[in-house]
């Protein structure tokens, strides 16, 4: 026979619904996931008409001011090196930047959201990591990709670390806030139908901090390509990656390849926007 | 059981799901004395239907199915949702349901599990006077049909003569016993019986018996 639930005590719950606004931690980071995108057809079509505006209207103004390209490179050109030099000049260093993007993400949210679910647990634990946790969060962590280098070699490892610690700690103080949303009625209810702590993570704690992991995700993979790309800039692997190549055309001053890793760049950052955005519509639409 | 805020009814009742520890004395069910927890024994329902917001109400029903690695008896919960109203609303999530549609969830999920005894803890003190009718009527039914052990607490008298064989008088500061009343309302009730000079009359005597405190009472341990 069981024992009386220990994190019940001697608590009845009170059974208030919706957590207060208070409950989204230091930070509220729940704007970046609440985006309203356009609906109507109006929208979309305002939407194309400004970007073909800027555009084209980009293009007349370098062409009647005969801008020469290294000043500022022609969006027709810069279209037209991205769509035709794709395999031979980018495709590489796109996969050199996802590799160590997608590696680091993955060890550094892996961690973080261990850390978190483990930290939440223990009060004191999360009171003495918390100061180190804001130094990590608040450290731009591309400045150690120099000395990681010296220490690692010219191989992928210097930035994919780099990149576990600009992810991880973001990614913990997210998922940590959510994991501290304890919501002791519902603890109460799988308790009564005899729930093991084990059971009541896996059933009600991670479920309830699902919203705040996916909110953790996604600035954690927005700080994450800041390093990746920001870390090939400063110090690359032997492979390059985009970042080397923007520092390497800017040299040149071929301004229409550097305009296109840009565009690399920005539709990365937006793909990333845009799959948690869909796996929040998934996963965390319960709380909207 | 019946009583003002304060006078430890929703304690005890927590005390005797086995959620609570007892400072002293003990609580029996079929004299083996609840320690902990009896799934299989005893549902809990709870103020607010306390639904899981991310299942959905079939979902929701089968979690403590899931809590106790079962298998769901659907034939059971397809004529419980049939018999509350539910059919037809299973992928529904809770914040797309009424509070009366989710308190009625609640009680499907804890009867889908088929306990002996069944302790509701407030359960309808947040709907509306019309849902909370509804609801009391569809309480009734379900106990005659499935004649369980209902343990129900309340503040509100006239919802309590309305359902109960016996109501359970508590007093606050120390919370007491002050007096158990047996109501002999014949069955089936209805709403009509509640507007009765005898139904009235019983609720002034309760009424009395919570204003001055139940004299000496009985002390509960």
């Amino acid at each position: 026979m069981s024992e009386v639930p220990r994190e019940l005590r001697d608590e009845v719950p009170t059974f208030e619904e919706a957590p207060r606004k208070g409950d989204q931690g230091p930070i509220d980071w729940t704007g970046i996931t609440s985006f309203h995108p356009a609906k109507t057809m109006l929208e979309m079509v305002a939407i194309v008409g400004l970007f073909l505006a800027v555009f084209f209207g980009l293009e007349l103004i370098l062409r009647v001011t005969d801008t020469p390209t290294y000043v500022f490179p022609k969006p027709i050109d810069v279209v037209q090196t991205l769509f035709s030099d794709f395999g031979t000049i980018y495709a590489h260093h796109l996969w050199v930047t996802m590799q160590e993007f997608l590696i680091g993400l993955a060890i550094g949210s892996s961690i973080g959201l261990l850390l978190a679910a483990l930290i939440t647990q223990k009060p004191f634990a999360e009171k003495v990591i918390a100061p180190y946790v804001l130094v990590m969060v608040t450290t731009p962590m591309l400045a150690f990709v120099p000395f990681l280098r010296l220490k690692l070699g010219f191989g992928l490892w210097p930035i994919v670390i780099a990149v576990a610690l600009a992810s991880g700690p973001m990614v913990m103080i997210n998922a940590a806030t959510g994991f501290r949303r304890t919501d002791l009625a519902k603890i109460a209810l799988a308790r009564s139908y005899g729930a093991s702590t084990l059971q009541i993570f896996t059933k009600i704690r991670f479920p309830l901090a699902m919203p705040m992991i996916i909110v953790g995700f996604m600035v954690g993979s927005i700080f994450g390509l800041l390093t990746a790309v920001g870390g090939e800039m400063v110090a690359a692997s032997e492979e390059g990656g985009l970042g080397e190549r923007l520092v390497y055309f800017s040299s040149l001053a071929r301004m229409p390849e550097f305009g296109a890793t840009i565009l690399i760049i920005a539709a990365l950052g937006v793909s990333i926007y845009v799959i948690f955005y869909f796996v929040g519509k998934r996963w965390a639409s319960w709380e909207a | 059981m019946l009583g003002p805020s304060g006078c430890g009814k929703t304690t005890l009742l927590w005390a005797m799901s086995g959620l609570h520890a007892l400072t002293r004395g003990s609580i029996l069910l079929d004299g083996r004395p609840v320690t902990g927890p009896r799934p299989n024994e005893i549902g809990v329902i709870f103020q607010e239907a306390n639904l899981l917001p991310w299942r959905n109400l079939r979902q929701n029903i089968r979690f403590p199915f899931e809590i106790k690695r079962a298998k769901m008896d659907g034939e059971r919960v397809d004529t419980l949702l049939e018999e509350t109203g539910l059919a037809g609303f299973e992928s529904a999530y809770p914040r797309e349901l009424s509070g009366g549609m989710q308190q009625r969830a609640s009680i499907v999920r804890a009867l889908a599990q088929d306990p002996g005894v069944l302790l509701m803890d407030e359960p309808f003190g947040a709907l509306d006077a019309f849902t909370r009718d509804e609801m009391n009527l569809l309480l009734l039914r379900l106990w005659a049909e499935s004649g369980k052990t209902i343990v129900f607490v309340t503040h509100n008298i006239s919802e309590a003569i309305f359902l109960a064989d016996r109501v359970v008088v508590m007093t606050p500061r120390p919370g007491r016993l002050a007096r158990i009343f047996t109501i002999d309302l014949p069955r089936p009730r209805t709403v009509e019986m509640t507007f009765e000079p005898s139904f009235i009359e019983q609720i002034q005597e309760i009424k009395r018996v919570v204003e001055s405190g139940g004299g000496h009472g009985l002390e509960v341990e």
